[in-house]
């Protein structure tokens, strides 16, 4: 493997320095399930790894009834072991429960898989669906980004020289509500995405009205995508099959997948459809439970 | 060339003190630094499960984690699973369920099984299939290592370990 130097900063105020006085020639590494495979394919080339795995920002995986803080270093299992969030924030478990196996669930976080930026993260709709904000450091300071904007393409995201991913945040669950987050694979389990569908839906107190949704794709665009009108169509609408067949059909309608060994254009705007509306009622049947 | 670092980490019960360069991983330091080729490289890529080990309770890759990594941890390898008078029941399942052939995926699968049954002391054929499911085996088609599990969760609750 390329020859770098590592540093495991305790502090952020300190990773922050490092990445900034290493100006892009730095990277940090929390789970390693990317970072050191890129390393060693010669795809990235850092000359400094950061482990951020000692910040206790980055490490944060606090419940409270503000909602749920989750550090970008956490990794997958915590999150899924986790009854509260298995309960409130179902989608971002489902998608922890199926990126990789066992090993990479022991390392890989959330954060990583955000900041790695694939078309077909298993967790990014998850966390749009889930309205979750990155919140992230940097020499300027600290911002926050709604996930649905953080991923620019293929690998690129908002992150800017010396910035670092610190935390996501998820606004409270209401009550009412459910979410899910579901991938087509043709196997079981080890694969990527073909299409990944994340949804969350508020019920009205009988369970028969949607109040809101969010609905998020991946694996069908360059980006994870947020599907803005096929959510807003829901809202106030009835739960039933014309509703949320609207909803699948509006959010196919934004897909612009590609075609590869994966899967063809027609299979993949297929497959949208269908898993919105397995995952918009699944979302519903978790809601409707939820009382 | 980054300077080596020493490495303090306790494996199979033991401290060790090792000297590794940052790009070393874990699994390269096991093996070439250590002597301890029990624990086997496949694909080097987090795909094939062969270097799996228990890192603080937890089965991880071990190509995928840096040897810097482990400074502080508690690591167990294959070589930490038999007692000194035999085979761990999982060992001795795999053996009488004829649940490899070539061997190399072995050690893999039974740190992967035995993080399974410490987590989960009666898995279903399901369970185990999908906890199992980042190591990959090309001889034996799986069904026999899913019964070894099974026999071995089974000695388990006959508290045989």
């Amino acid at each position: 493997m390329r020859d770098f130097e590592y540093d495991a900063p305790t502090s952020l105020a300190d990773a922050l320095a490092l990445l900034e006085r290493h100006d892009g020639r730095a990277r940090p590494l929390a789970g390693g399930t990317d970072l050191i495979d890129h390393v060693r394919t010669g795809r990235l080339a850092p000359d400094l790894i950061v482990d951020v795995k000692k910040i206790a920002e980055l490490n944060r995986l606090e419940l409270s009834k503000n909602g749920l803080r989750l550090g970008a270093a956490v990794p997958c299992f915590k999150i899924y072991g986790n009854p509260d969030i298995c309960r409130l924030y179902a989608a971002l478990a489902d998608s922890c429960r199926i990126i990789g196996g066992i090993q990479i669930q022991s390392r890989a976080s959330v954060g990583g898989n955000l900041c790695n930026s694939g078309p077909a993260a298993d967790s990014t709709p998850a966390l749009i669906a889930l309205a979750a904000t990155a919140v992230i450091a940097g020499p300027k300071g600290q911002r926050e980004v709604p996930v649905e904007s953080f991923c620019t393409g293929p690998s690129r995201n908002v992150l800017e020289r010396g910035e670092l991913l610190v935390e996501l945040r998820f606004p409270a669950r209401p009550a009412n509500s459910g979410s899910h987050y579901r991938r087509f694979i043709p196997r079981n389990e080890m694969d990527i995405a073909v299409v990944g569908v994340g949804a969350s839906v508020v019920l009205d107190s009988t369970g028969q009205k949607f109040v809101s949704a969010r609905i998020a794709l991946g694996a069908v665009a360059t980006t994870p995508l947020f599907a803005e009108e096929a959510s807003r169509l829901l809202a106030g609408m009835p739960v039933d099959d014309s509703s949320i067949t609207r909803a699948a059909e509006a959010a196919r309608s934004i897909a612009k997948p590609i075609d590869d060994m994966r899967g063809t254009i027609e299979f993949r705007l297929h497959v949208t459809k269908v898993l919105t509306e397995r995952v918009l009622r699944e979302a519903v049947a978790r809601a409707r439970a939820q009382k | 060339m980054a300077k080596k670092r020493v490495v303090t980490t306790t494996i199979n019960g033991r401290t060790t003190e090792f000297l590794c360069e940052p790009r070393q991983t874990l699994l390269e330091v096991l093996r070439d630094v250590l002597d301890l080729t029990g624990t086997k490289e496949g694909c080097s890529n987090g795909n094939c499960g062969a270097c799996t080990l228990l890192m603080n309770g937890r089965p991880v890759d071990s190509c995928l984690v840096l040897a810097l990594e482990a400074d502080g941890a508690e690591i167990e390898t294959i070589e930490g699973v038999a007692p000194a008078d035999g085979l761990h029941p999982i060992q001795q399942a795999f053996l009488e369920q004829a649940a490899l052939q070539c061997g190399i995926c072995t050690p893999g699968f039974i740190m992967s099984a035995k993080a399974l049954l410490a987590e989960n002391a009666s898995p279903s054929e399901e369970e185990i299939r999908f906890y199992l499911a980042g190591n990959l085996c090309r001889c034996t088609g799986y069904d026999k290592i899913v019964r070894a599990v099974q026999q071995a969760a089974e000695m388990r609750q006959e508290a045989r370990f």
